[in-house]
């Protein structure tokens, strides 16, 4: 479970990109924060996992104090956590099945064979069993998205943070990569986090939902509440899309 | 203004190398990367130094004889020379002046071009310490090997001046080897070898800060490595006098 309490960030430029973000994500769900693009959905991630310090406000991971927690903590608390960014981040000098096997090279004390067995099996998981051996820039981008979720599960994350993990794919791998991170969060109870613009994701996926509209948490709730809303601003950014906007009036 | 820019960079500067002299998480996963960065940066560097010391060594040869020496000047003196200056000052210096733009370069690119597309990000969020994991292989890669540059650099300068004996028919080989072995101090040669421990740190260390610190893309990484050739390159020329007048 990750709390935030009014977690507010102003850039050195004077860009004040989040004005009091709070709600609760609770473990063994799929989080999703939505919003157009530029509305600090990344920022708050990037604050969330500590990349970016937020100005104030408090993040809470099972009532542990990520902001004021000291390095070595951290660096701890870290290991516990798994990311798959916007543009996958993969190590492009090592091959996908090192990739996958580098947070357990660095962090579990399991024989070479082990942790060997452990990234091919979290590689067949995201059914890339054959592509070990290549390096990241030979393969496609779906791929490495996927790679990147092996690699971010490898070490059986309690928190896992996805920046938008169908970006730039077409709708049917999107859909895969989804229920790739669905059933893998409901497997292992990890909170998941998962910052969209696709509203296929959110349809499929999204049990807790928070959207962001000019750096305030505008509206929360489920998938099934997201299209029966009456706030104004979600629906703009929801009924957007021509497809959404028929469904609406079909149900009506 | 210009100053206090200065003195944050050096700042920053200090904050990474504290980071990145830590004490390592996972000692065998450093140890694969320290073997990588000695192949990387001192292995791959041998060829342009033995080639660059050889013909150095010969011109040096080749104008003191030719040019400087005359009449009343003892015919060891061109051996003399070639040794002194390659031994003092080009195997040491000049050769780490060159390598500067080799290593450096490709340091300052590879954590660069490693920070635009957020794989040290994803160190981070894995709990490793990035500056040290990516950063401290290659100092100390790059000062291990430096010491067999050196002497590689040395050698090959000789080697240079014997082909303008042998080959170039210069002078005698006999003189050539009477004045390389002319009053001999072995300090000389490791005053070199000091120096370039030294020369390594920075050659490594700069860059890394450079490429370290880049925000945006490609434009950015490529003015990063620019910056921290021309950087490294300063520092290795100024700390050169410190330590010559340090070590003598
Ligand atoms: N390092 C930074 N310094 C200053 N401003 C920043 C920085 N990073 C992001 N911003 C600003 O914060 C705002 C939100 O950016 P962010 O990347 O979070 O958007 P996003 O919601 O993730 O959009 P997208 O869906 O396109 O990824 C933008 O206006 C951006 O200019
Ligand atoms: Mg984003």
């Amino acid at each position: 479970m990750i709390q935030l309490i009014d977690v507010k960030k102003t850039f050195d430029d004077g860009k004040t990109v989040l004005k009091g973000i709070s709600t609760t994500f609770e473990a063994g769900k799929t989080n999703l924060i939505i919003g157009q693009s530029g509305s600090g959905k990344t920022v708050l991630m990037k604050c969330i996992v500590g990349l970016f310090e937020p100005s104030s406000g408090q993040i809470l991971y099972h009532d542990r104090d990520f902001v004021t927690m000291n390095k070595k903590d951290r660096m701890l608390l870290r290991r516990e956590m798994g990311m798959i960014f916007q543009s996958a981040a993969l190590f492009d000098s090592i091959s996908v099945l090192e990739n996958v096997m580098f947070p357990l090279d660095m962090f579990s004390y399991d024989s070479y064979k082990e942790r060997r067995r452990r990234a091919q099996f979290c590689l067949d998981r995201v059914n890339l069993s054959d592509a070990g051996e290549k390096f990241p820039g030979e393969i496609s981008g779906g791929m490495q998205k996927r790679v990147a979720i092996a690699r971010a599960i490898s070490l059986n994350p309690k928190y896992l943070f996805c920046d938008e993990p169908n970006s730039g794919l077409d709708p049917k791998t999107s859909l895969v990569i989804d229920e790739l991170i669905h059933s893998i969060t409901q497997e292992y109870g990890t909170t998941t986090i998962i910052n969209t613009h696709d509203m296929n994701s959110v349809m499929g996926i999204g049990e807790h939902i928070i959207y962001i509209y000019e750096g305030n948490r505008e509206w929360e709730g489920t998938k099934d509440e997201v299209m029966t809303s009456d706030n104004e601003n979600l629906n703009s950014f929801i009924f957007a899309s021509d497809l959404f906007r028929k469904i609406k009036d079909a149900n009506k | 203004m210009l100053l206090s820019s200065y003195l944050h960079a050096l700042g920053r500067y200090l904050i990474l190398m504290g980071r990145v002299f830590s004490i390592p998480e996972r000692f065998k996963m450093y140890l694969r990367q320290y073997i990588k960065e000695m192949i990387k940066l001192g292995t791959d560097s041998i060829v342009i130094v033995l080639i660059v010391s050889f013909f150095i060594g010969a011109v040096i040869c080749i104008q003191i004889k030719v040019n400087i020496e005359s009449a009343w000047m003892p015919h060891w003196v061109s051996g003399y020379v070639t040794r002194e200056i390659m031994l003092l000052e080009f195997s040491s210096s000049i050769m780490c002046l060159i390598l500067s733009g080799k290593v450096g370069s490709n340091i300052a690119t590879e954590i660069g071009t490693m920070r635009v597309t957020q794989q040290i990000d994803a160190l981070e969020i894995m709990g490793v310490n990035s500056a040290s994991y990516l950063i401290l292989p290659k100092i100390a890669g790059m000062i291990t090997m430096m010491p067999l540059l050196v002497i590689l650099s040395t050698f090959s300068g000789i080697m240079g001046a014997y082909a303008a004996a042998y080959i170039g028919h210069i002078l005698t080989p006999a003189h050539l080897t009477e004045g390389l072995q002319y009053d001999f101090h072995p300090w000389f040669f490791w005053m070199g070898v000091v120096k370039s421990l030294f020369f390594a740190f920075i050659i490594t260390s700069v860059p890394a800060y450079y490429g370290y610190r880049v925000e945006g893309g490609s434009v950015e990484v490529g003015k990063a490595s620019t910056d921290a050739v021309v950087a490294s390159s300063m520092l290795v020329l100024f700390s050169d006098i410190f330590l010559t007048r340090l070590l003598s």
